[in-house]
Formats: structure tokens, C-alpha cells, sequence
């Protein structure tokens, strides 16, 4: 059984409709590129599912238990929240918090752990994400890259069971991408079960496990990295794939 | 300058002062204390978007506003005795000052909350912080950054303000030197005088000022 299904959700924003009907599955281990062009709904997908937007109607199956994405109450969605961690496309660190304190800050306050504890675990965090010696900058002090990752230090902290990443580098300079997407690299082959929204092939292809291609709130073709890149079903898919390799 | 002008004035200065000290200076602190309470709930109030709640504060601001503060010292002090309720002049001073500057002052905390980015509360949200605790954590302490410097335009302008509880008989600073102008007929020295102590403590709140964007600005431009 799948650590996470999503059944049929949907979403407008007024007349405009973003997500038309999806479904899908997330096993543990597993990491999914969700791709598609602007506008597609890959975002509010992955919103829709930590809460951040409420769906129109959509069930989740997470963990065995149901839960109705249109109507679940707040501390029903807080406490799926507390399984998940988000990391946002610019990034969201705490501005008046210290790179340390933005990966404590969750344990301390809402989980509440001791701050010694929580202390240590930042630093073994931000060990992994390379920026032990930055704990002490705020995130002004940060390039791009390195604010990205103390978010994915901060994701990673709370001991989540999925993580979904939303355009994690589409912010950041060409020569700031690599130093993020090789720590998702290192998640990736940790285990840590991922749904990244993502325009990095490169990524898509070499790292994830499976692929969704999302068009105008739908489902064009979902499969293994492989099958998807050398050997997919649908036009669509190729002409989404031929465009880009001219670019 | 006269020899009789710079004894005048030299005889006048603690005179003034010293008003300025026991009366000025504690009606500040009270009335800004109290509108500064007024000011973060009405403006956590709006920002929540509390139903009812809501629409009274919206009318608080609106009426206060709208209205001169000398004409709401008249209708507190003045006024209210008529239907029974009689408040001694200082904390009637203390009470008006409060409740005007906190509607000014209210309006500022309010935006400066909604010049917090959404991004930050959602963050907070995946962390799964509650609402308190991003409010708390995050989104306040952002906003009274943002706040302090029309905040401080806000307490300057209620220290000159509180010249005007002289009208319902709180003997502070301008009081004081009206009495000596009654006695001397010597105008000009005299309110000249009394302008350049407001000017000592609005310039030692400039300095305060400075100090407190100091302290705050410790995390870097936004």
C-alpha cells in the first residue's frame, strides 16, 4: 500500500481551473519529479497538500488514514503538517532568525523540544547541509543557495516522512543550482521519500525514482524516470521533452 | 539680551521644568503606554479578521480620527460630568491621550503586520507552528521593526500633545508657563522658553530612536 495517495483533487481560483481531477501514489523511498509548464498546477498541487491552499475536493491517504482535503480542521491539517516538511521556491527563512534558530525554532516551539536538544539537532543538520559554520548568520547574510539549504535543514528537522519541494532552485543564480540539488542528491539516495515540483531535468532524469508530467491540471503521463525520458507513451510528453533540449 | 530677560529665565527654568518633569513626562509614558497596548490588540484584532471585534475597532479609529483631541479632552473632562461621571483631570489627560494616540498608532502596527510576506507565516505553518506562535515568533517581531520609526513619530508628536491637557487644568509644562506669563506679562521669553525644553525632550527621543533601529536592525535589511 502507498505511504501516500492522493485521490482526485481539485482546485479553482474563481473561474480559472487549476487542478481538474489528479490522482497518484507516493511510496516511502520514493522520489517524485512532478514537472510541467507554467501554470500547469504543479505548485497548488503540491500546496494543496500541505494545506498552504485548500482544495475544492481531494481525499489523502496518508499513513492509512483518510483525510478530506477540502474540509479537514485545523488541527487535523497541523498534525499531518507535522509529518511533512515544505521547502519553498525563495526559500521563507525566518528573517529575524539566525540560520540555527530557523531549523530549531519548529522543534522548540511547536514540538516542544528542549532547546539543548533542538540546538544539537540543528547543528546536525546544518552539518548535512553543509552550513555548520554559517548557524550564527541571519538570512540576509545567506546567498541564495545557502538560504535554500538551511530550508532543507529546516524541512529535515522535524524527522518528516516526505518532504515536497517547490521549484527548489528556480530563485537561485545558475551557479548557486548545483550546491542545492546535491544535497537533495544525498537525501535522495538517504531514502527520504521526495515530491519535488521541478523545471530540472537533469534532476528529474538522474535522481528521481518516478516522473509526472502535469498539463492544464492534469495527468499527462506518469512512469518510472526511465521509461519517461527514453521511452514515453505520449505526444505530449515528447514535444514537452523535445522543447526541452532546444532550450 | 537684556540682564533682566537672562534673570527672568534663569529664575523661570526649574519652574517650568519641573512641571515638565512630574506632569509632562508621566502623562507621556502613561497615554503612550496605554495606546500602545490599544494599538497591537486593535491591530491583532484586524489582522485576524475577527468578526464584530472587527467592526468596533474599525469604528473606534474612524470616530477618533475624525475628531479634534482638544474637543475629546472637552467631552471627557468637560462633558461627561453632566451624565455622572466625573474623572479627576490628570487620568481624564491620560485616558483621551491613550485612546486618540492608540487609534493612530493602531493603524500603524496594523500595517506594519501586513508588511510582513505571506511566506513567512506559511513557513511557519510547515514548520507546524500554530497561529500564536508564528505571531509570536515571527510575524511580531518583524512588524514592530517595521513599526518603530512611525511609532516614534507617534510618541514625539504626544509629548508636544500634551500641552493641550493645559485646557482641562493638568498643570504640565505650558500651564506652568502661562502662570508666569499672567504674572510677568513677558510672553515672548517665556513660550520661547518653554518651545526649547520640548525641544530637549523630542530631540532625546530622536536620540532613543536611533538607539532602538540600531538594536533592531541586527538581521539585515529586508
Amino acid at each position: 500500500m502507498a505511504m501516500l495517495e492522493i485521490r482526485n483533487i481539485r482546485k479553482s481560483f474563481g473561474e480559472n481551473t487549476v487542478l481538474k481531477d489528479i490522482s497518484f501514489g507516493v511510496d516511502k523511498g520514493d522520489v517524485i519529479s512532478v514537472l510541467g509548464p507554467s501554470g500547469s498546477g504543479k505548485t497548488t498541487l503540491l500546496r494543496c497538500m500541505d494545506f498552504l491552499e485548500t482544495a475544492d475536493s481531494g481525499i489523502m491517504v496518508f499513513d492509512g488514514e483518510e483525510i478530506d482535503l477540502a474540509k479537514a480542521s485545523r488541527a487535523r491539517q497541523s498534525e499531518v503538517r507535522k509529518k511533512c516538511g515544505f521547502v519553498f521556491q525563495n526559500y521563507n527563512l525566518f528573517l529575524n532568525k539566525t540560520a540555527l534558530d530557523n531549523v530549531t525554532l519548529g522543534l522548540t516551539s511547536a514540538r516542544k523540544i528542549n532547546s539543548a536538544e533542538a540546538r544539537e539537532r540543528g547543528m546536525e543538520m546544518l552539518r548535512k547541509v553543509g552550513l555548520e559554520r554559517r548557524a550564527d548568520r541571519y538570512p540576509n547574510q545567506l546567498s541564495g543557495g545557502q538560504q535554500q539549504r538551511v530550508a532543507i535543514a529546516r524541512a529535515l528537522a522535524a524527522v518528516p516522512e516526505i518532504i515536497y519541494f517547490d521549484e527548489p532552485t528556480s530563485a537561485l543564480d545558475p551557479e548557486l543550482i548545483g550546491e542545492v540539488l546535491s544535497v537533495m542528491r544525498a537525501l535522495a539516495e538517504d531514502g527520504m521519500t521526495m515530491v519535488v515540483v521541478t523545471h530540472e531535468m537533469g534532476f528529474a532524469r538522474d535522481v528521481s525514482s518516478r516522473v509526472m508530467l502535469i498539463e492544464h491540471g492534469l495527468i499527462v503521463e506518469e512512469g518510472s524516470a526511465r521509461d519517461f525520458f527514453e521511452n514515453p507513451r505520449e505526444e505530449r510528453t515528447r514535444a514537452f521533452l523535445r522543447r526541452d533540449q532546444n532550450n | 539680551m537684556s540682564g533682566d530677560t537672562i534673570g527672568l529665565l534663569a529664575d523661570s527654568f526649574m519652574k517650568i521644568l519641573i512641571p515638565g518633569l512630574k506632569m509632562t513626562i508621566p502623562l507621556t509614558v502613561l497615554s503612550f503606554s496605554i495606546a500602545l497596548f490599544i494599538s497591537v490588540l486593535v491591530a491583532l484584532i484586524q489582522f485576524a479578521d475577527v468578526p464584530v471585534l472587527r467592526q468596533i475597532c474599525r469604528f473606534y479609529i474612524w470616530f477618533v480620527r475624525g475628531t479634534p483631541l482638544l474637543v475629546q479632552l472637552y467631552v471627557v473632562f468637560f462633558g461627561l460630568p453632566s451624565v455622572g461621571i466625573m474623572i479627576d483631570a490628570f487620568p481624564a489627560a491620560v485616558l483621551v491621550l491613550g485612546l486618540n494616540e492608540g487609534a493612530y498608532c493602531a493603524e500603524t502596527v496594523r500595517s506594519s503586520l501586513e508588511a510582513v510576506p505571506s511566506g513567512q507565516f506559511e513557513a511557519g505553518l510547515c514548520c507546524g507552528m500554530n497561529y500564536a506562535q508564528i505571531m509570536w515568533h515571527v510575524v511580531l517581531p518583524q512588524a514592530f521593526r517595521t513599526a518603530v520609526p512611525p511609532l516614534f513619530n507617534s510618541l514625539i508628536s504626544m509629548v508636544k500633545n500634551t500641552s493641550l491637557a493645559a485646557n482641562i487644568t493638568v498643570v504640565e509644562m505650558f500651564m506652568a508657563t502661562q502662570r508666569i506669563v499672567g504674572r510677568t506679562y513677558r510672553a515672548m521669553p517665556l513660550y520661547l522658553e518653554v518651545a526649547f525644553i520640548y525641544l530637549i525632550f523630542s530631540t532625546a527621543l530622536s536620540w532613543l530612536q536611533r538607539w532602538c533601529e540600531k538594536r533592531l536592525n541586527h538581521y539585515g535589511g529586508v
